[in-house]
């Protein structure tokens, strides 16, 4: 093994440039952003927050769950269209794991939200119903 | 035993040593970018938290104003195009690094930073006007989780446009470097985050806030 090892190394150094050059790859990220990506994120964007605006300030829906489900619909979207067109983000970034802690965290993000409305709507529900007189003389 | 020997003999004798994933398809291509995404997702765990207790809170209003009585939508509307303008103007910026203009760079980042800075100014203005007509943090649960969490994402839009002065002069006085590189995507990132992050401030708190 001890008289292997010279020549390894010297077989390795024949492209040091090469080696270096890597490695300045590296240190510049090369995504390659376009105009046309960007101007169709900002177009569907704009679409996608006029719309719940206009829904919501000019009355449409007459019945406010519906509004408010029709507004969260919007924002999902609205959100999967930035990361896909502002945030460049596909399953194929830094080798998958852009995605896979994108999904973890939402996992989370699900979990917690979830969770919280369900249990506190519950206790809420269980408490003593109180009038707004009450609450105002609260000490 | 005798595997073990001839295995280097037969690598000496070709002389040409083996490098494995010469393209480096199995590793991450720039570690900064994913640690930066990273954190990028804990502090989305972080707005998560205050979402949820604005979700348990925002209702909450101890006799106090509601938010159909204190929002004023088309000053969040303007806000939320302030934001949007400024992500579009950022992407221009990258797009200007790509063609390595360091004045187009420049530009385009100190009219993201306006832009920002506008959103920020609005928001005060939002703010103390709340806060003068006696709806301050203090006043019900559900004001403090409204400050709590608008009030977070702010600090983050602020943050970010100190960053972006840090980075104008960086750029300014060393050109386009790979490393300058490096930490305009990480604060392209980092302001198309806060962006996403407005889109669930504006539908969550504002639009079903004033929904009857």
């Amino acid at each position: 093994m001890s008289d292997l090892h010279p020549h390894g190394t010297d077989a390795g150094h024949p492209h040091p440039s090469s080696v270096h050059d890597a490695h300045d790859a590296h240190d510049a990220p090369h995504l390659h952003v376009s105009l046309r990506g960007y101007a169709t994120g900002f177009l569907l964007s704009v679409l996608l927050t006029a719309i719940p605006f206009w829904l919501v300030m000019a009355k449409v829906l007459p019945n406010s769950n519906t509004t408010a489900l029709v507004v969260l619909g919007f924002a999902v979207v609205q959100i999967v269209v930035h990361m896909v067109y502002f945030l460049h983000l596909d399953a194929k970034s830094e080798g998958g794991w852009n995605m896979l802690a994108l999904i973890f965290t939402v996992i989370l993000v699900v979990i917690m939200l979830a969770g919280s409305l369900w249990v506190m709507h519950h206790l809420n529900s269980n408490m003593m119903p109180m009038s707004p007189h009450e609450i105002r003389n609260l000490p | 035993m005798s595997d073990a020997i001839t295995m280097p003999g037969a690598a000496a004798s070709s002389n040409t040593p083996v490098f494995l994933d010469l393209a480096g398809k199995h590793h991450p291509e720039n570690g900064t970018l994913l640690g930066f995404w990273i954190y990028l997702m804990s502090d989305c765990l972080i707005f998560a938290c205050l979402f949820a207790a604005y979700g348990v809170l925002g209702r909450s209003y101890a006799a106090g104003p509601s938010g159909a009585e204190l929002f004023d939508l088309p000053l969040v509307a303007v806000n939320t195009g302030l934001l949007l303008f400024s992500s579009i103007t950022y992407g221009i910026a990258m797009i200007a690094m790509q063609a390595r203009s360091k004045r187009g760079v420049l530009v385009w980042l100190a009219i993201t930073g306006l832009l920002g800075a506008g959103f920020i100014g609005l928001e005060l203005y939002e703010f103390s006007h709340l806060i003068h007509e006696g709806a301050g943090p203090q006043r019900s649960a559900f004001l403090t989780a409204f400050f709590a969490l608008v009030g977070t994402h702010g600090l983050h839009v602020s943050f970010g446009i100190i960053w972006l002065l840090v980075l104008m002069s960086q750029v300014g006085r060393h050109g386009l470097t790979a490393a300058n590189q490096r930490r305009l995507f990480c604060l392209s990132m980092f302001w198309h985050f806060l962006d996403v992050v407005w889109i669930g401030v504006f539908t969550f708190v504002y639009l079903m806030g004033v929904l009857p």
